[in-house]
């Protein structure tokens, strides 16, 4: 039946999940409906639950970040890219915070993550949340997340939560081909004018210096990662390490030394101002209007 | 009884179509995944989603749901399988078809996946993409994302129309 008043009541599920329905995801009921969710045995839930959001806020704020490119990339083609990417991450950050809300028991859907916590609350590693720069940074933040996720998710594939499991065989799929798109664009702007390779060379001074929040373990993580239920992001160093050099050396730039690993930093609620800032934007309306509905 | 019951839900079920690809069918899509009927008539549906953020899945699972409701089927269960993910190679010979009958370029073979690393790919990608318009392989991609998820941009060189292409994966 078509709700002739309400111009949006066909975009919105029509039965059973009504009550779901928050103006922020409009139409969407909770990323896990319909999912075997079973918890799996011996594997505690509290750590398991925080893996979840870890994962989850990094694409989430990621994909934030990229959203704000929207009407501001250098052309629509690059725009529409951004976006896209942002949309899988997007994806891959309900699913994970919906995730994190079930193995806690809390119950908290993913617009309960994404809109009720400060930043304090967000777990997410700090080159995420960093503002947007030029096109070149955009690319170069982009190389360097899509390699390292796309390391951790190939190894996740097989961890002991079959959703987490599934969620990074999928994501694996999306990642590689961001990846593919940042090599792309890295290969074209360093090997490029004088100008793109300047302002490639600004950005990876830039990004760098964050680079090595990637490879601290977390005391969950090394938890989990002793259970095969997470991957410990120390041992997938070398791995990004090499694929973002040989992507750097073929587009004749210079591959930047390793920087020191500090102490899990954003992974333990640590963060810049920006983040808050930037949280301050997204979750102005809900949290202005909680029951809002549309 | 049950298997006829079982048989013609299916139909019900496949019959579906896609929200944004509206000239297929969840089935010509590989996103059906199972339809199974229960003892007490409860028909469980399984689908797949193309991609983690695709909007279109919950449109899909209330699509699904009003198609076996009009088919007779009060009880209906949609469930969402993560595992395996969707790859372009479930899309059906007729989905590709399809696809290229409304102007838009069927996925080639996906990317094979082994266990361990992807491996990294810096020379320039070399898809070989029939325009579905005037069938010349002379084509170009001018943007590897589109205005969904599943499609990339293409032109063809020789009759110099655009075209979308569902990208592999």
């Amino acid at each position: 039946m078509t709700n002739t008043d309400n111009p949006y009541g066909g975009l919105a599920e029509d039965d059973a999940h009504a009550g779901d329905q928050w103006a922020f995801g409009t139409g969407f009921t909770a990323a896990l409906a319909g999912v075997d969710t079973a918890l799996p045995v011996g594997i505690d839930q509290d750590d398991l639950a925080l893996y979840c959001q870890m994962l989850g806020d990094d694409a989430l704020v990621a994909a934030q970040r990229l959203i704000q490119w929207s009407t501001a990339a250098p052309e629509l083609e690059e725009e529409m890219a951004l976006a896209n990417i942002a949309l899988d991450l997007l994806g891959q950050a309900r699913l994970l915070l919906a995730r994190a809300g079930q193995v806690d028991g809390s119950g908290r859907d993913e617009d309960a993550f994404a809109y009720l916590r400060d930043a304090r609350e967000f777990r997410n590693v700090c080159l995420a949340e960093t503002p947007n720069g030029d096109f070149a940074h955009a690319v170069v933040r982009l190389l360097v997340l899509s390699a390292w996720r796309l390391a951790l998710f190939t190894r996740l594939a097989d961890t002991a939560d079959p959703v987490l499991a599934a969620v990074a065989a999928k994501g694996s799929k999306e990642l590689a081909y961001h990846r593919e798109y940042a090599v792309r664009w890295t290969l074209r702007l360093g090997d490029g004018t004088p100008e793109s390779r300047d302002r490639m060379t600004a950005a990876l001074d830039q990004v760098w210096p964050l680079t090595g929040e990637l490879f601290a373990t977390h005391p969950v993580e090394a938890r989990l990662a002793d259970q095969g239920a997470a991957v410990d992001p120390a041992g997938v160093r070398a791995e990004v390490g090499e694929v973002v050099a040989r992507v750097l050396v073929a587009a004749t730039l210079e591959v930047p030394p390793a920087v020191p690993v500090p102490e899990p930093t954003g992974r333990a609620g640590l963060h810049g101002p920006e983040l808050a800032a930037m949280l301050h934007e997204m979750q102005s309306v809900a949290r202005a209007h909680p029951e809002a509905t549309w | 009884m049950v298997t006829d019951g079982l048989d013609r839900a299916r139909r019900a079920a496949e019959t579906v179509t896609d929200p944004e690809l509206p000239m297929l069918t969840l089935a010509d899509l590989g996103i059906l995944r199972e339809v199974a009927t229960e003892e007490d008539g409860t028909v469980t549906v399984a689908i797949t989603p193309t991609y983690s953020g695709c909007p279109a899945l919950v449109e899909m699972r209330a699509d699904v749901r009003r198609a076996l409701h009009n088919a007779g089927y009060p009880r209906v269960q949609v469930r969402t399988v993560l595992a395996p993910p969707w790859s372009t190679d479930w899309i059906t010979e007729e989905g590709r078809r399809k696809l290229t009958e409304h102007g838009i370029s069927p996925p080639g073979p996906a990317p094979a996946r082994v266990s361990g690393p992807v491996p990294l790919d810096l020379a320039p990608s070399r898809r070989a993409v029939r325009c579905p318009r005037c069938a010349a392989s002379d084509t170009e991609e001018l943007s590897r994302f589109g205005a969904t998820s599943c499609r990339a941009l293409w032109r063809c060189r020789v009759c110099r129309e655009p075209f979308e292409h569902v990208k592999e994966i």
